[in-house]
């Protein structure tokens, strides 16, 4: 089973689920999580005793011009949706953070002068640490494109159960993270910021008819709009985190919440089993 | 014109609710861009009221006509996205790229604008606001920004003012390399915890593959004081101000809750917001 955890609004507390319900279950079977934030990858950082298994390239295509069969007849920077070409009078330029790789210009080409090569946008890692996997990606700095590592993450964790860790927001890297789930829990906040971009999400999954749930953190700060809205939507509230300066304090130090208060080890397991009885 | 871009690389430390201050401290001279566009925010502070309303057209996506679609199957085979099955095309998948339209060999394939969101310009209590709302599920976001962006220098231009102050959004990706190019300034918000600490180094990395100036705010500074140490300790050997030290206080979730930013009402928060504006003030 796939669970991704999502949540619209950033820094409510996907990272800190995610973790918590890996500790929560590692007894149970092998549990992985496959940290699909390849921006910010943080799951990781949680399990300082890990031993990396396995780390490598993710490649993309982009297209390699034959300066000697080219005519600079600008076909191929005329198809390319994502002005990743400019063809000059004697040479052709490729911009390779904004190719997506489509293969156009290689179809388009009358003098068959576009082959194609690989280039890489960043890493993939895994990890072990006791029970857990943990995979990552890693997107290079000032790469663009998200999504071909998304997807290569999520085709790499293996496991019984596999927690997703979205990046935040609701654009296509959220989309992309979330896509092939079972399920999703979004994590919210009870403030207005966190209800106006948990509404974003709840519409996006709606869009994509994904079953889901929702999970309030630091529930006690703002205000109760998010609860008034939950109910009204029928959307379920499967669980509260309460704000607690000890529970951010020990995230700031890069412990796992449910490991360090293990009184919330039993209240994560029957979340899952929850989620699991919903979908069966 | 100066563009001051506040980012984080992690979310939720605190970006708007430091643009909302600094627009407050900065209102009347300069024009706000929330350019996270698909999670803004900063709105449910500066209380906007629309004066202008512009279509966002997204990338273009491909629609197969049944009746002129002869099921060869090239589209399906041709699509690097696994875009097109049974003839038909996934849009959410689609990257609209239009290779499906080039293989076909009987036409049946269209190229269509899409409508992906909306970009507004708006009259606040500190000043014009441009923002936007991108549909849910839509690609493009760092289009969208570079729209928002546009339309935020162009309204400072004819409107005669300095400065135009940046809310981004998190992460390293497209759209925040979209709100980052060509400003004089981005201010990274950090918070003293191991993911906050990991993230910073990142964001810093980027903005320093595009040559872009920073400042450092450093959020919560007192939840994990040790952390808080180890970030001056980076910003000192990278050779960059810590500008902003925010305590960890309830006010800055109350002022959210009553639509205020920070600096309208009293506390240490308050306090720390108007010293890192006029440090900034003086680094520009």
């Amino acid at each position: 089973m796939k669970i991704s955890i999502a949540s619209g609004k950033g820094g409510t507390g996907k990272t800190l689920v995610a973790t918590s319900i890996a500790a929560s279950l590692a007894s149970a079977g092998r549990v992985a999580i496959a940290d699909c934030d390849v921006e910010e990858p943080n799951s990781y950082l949680f399990f300082p005793d890990r031993l990396i298994l396995e780390r490598k390239e993710c490649h993309v295509a982009v297209p390699v011009i034959d300066e000697d069969r080219c005519t600079h007849c600008g076909k191929c920077a005329e198809v390319c949706a994502y002005h990743a070409l400019a063809v000059l009078p004697q040479t052709v330029l490729l911009f390779p953070e904004l190719c997506h790789g489509c293969g156009a210009c290689i179809i388009v080409c009358p003098e068959k002068a576009v082959s194609e090569s690989f280039r890489s946008i960043g890493e993939i890692f895994v990890a072990r640490s006791h029970e857990t996997e943990i995979v990552w990606g890693e997107l290079a700095l000032g790469e663009a494109r998200t999504t071909p590592l998304i997807k290569a993450v999520k085709e790499r964790a293996e496991g019984d159960m596999v927690i997703v860790d979205c990046p935040p927001g609701t654009s296509c890297s959220m989309v992309e993270a979330v896509r092939g789930s079972d399920y999703c829990l979004l994590v919210t906040e009870p403030t207005p910021f966190g209800l106006y971009d948990l509404n974003i999400a709840l519409k996006v999954l709606a869009k994509m008819k994904m079953p889901h749930a929702v999970l309030v953190n630091k529930s006690g700060m703002g205000d109760s709009k998010v609860y008034d809205y939950l109910e009204q939507r029928k959307v379920p509230l499967l669980m509260e985190i309460p704000l607690d300066r000890k529970i951010a304090e020990i995230y700031s130090q890069g412990g796992i919440f449910a490991e360090r208060m293990p009184e919330w080890k039993p209240r994560f397991a029957s979340l899952i089993s929850r989620i699991e009885e919903m979908i069966s | 014109m100066k563009q001051i871009a506040v980012v984080s690389g992690k979310g939720g430390t605190g970006k708007t609710s430091i643009v909302a201050s600094l627009a407050a401290l900065s209102s009347g001279r300069a024009v706000y861009a929330d350019c996270d566009v698909d999670a803004p925010d900063l709105h449910l502070i500066l209380l906007p009221q629309v004066q202008e309303r512009h279509d966002f057209i997204g990338i273009k996506r491909a629609f197969i006509d049944s009746a002129k679609c002869v099921q060869c199957g090239s589209c399906q085979e041709a699509c690097r996205f696994s875009a097109i099955s049974d003839f038909q095309v996934d849009q959410s998948l689609c990257e609209g790229c239009g290779v499906c339209k080039l293989v076909c060999p009987a036409d049946a394939v269209e190229m269509k604008d899409s409508l992906a969101g909306h970009a507004y310009i708006s009259e606040t209590r500190f000043g014009p606001l441009v923002h936007a709302e991108l549909f849910p599920g839509e690609e493009a976001s760092g289009k969208l920004v570079a729209m928002v962006r546009e339309m935020a220098r162009n309204l400072a231009e004819s409107r005669h003012m300095d400065l135009v102050l940046i809310d981004g959004s998190p992460g390293i990706g497209c759209p925040v390399i979209a709100s980052l190019t060509g400003v004089d300034l981005a201010l990274v918000a950090t918070e003293p915890t191991i993911t906050g600490e990991h993230d910073l180094e990142r964001i810093l990395g980027v903005a320093a593959h595009f040559g872009i100036k920073t400042a450092i705010c450093i959020n919560k500074c007192d939840l994990n004081p040790e952390g808080a140490g180890r970030i001056e300790a980076l910003a000192r050997e990278k050779g960059i101000d810590v500008v902003g030290r925010l305590p960890y206080h309830t006010s800055v979730v109350e002022a959210m809750v009553a639509g205020q930013a920070v600096v309208e009402r009293e506390g240490p928060v308050a306090q720390a917001m108007k010293e890192m504006y006029k440090s900034l003030e003086e680094m520009l």
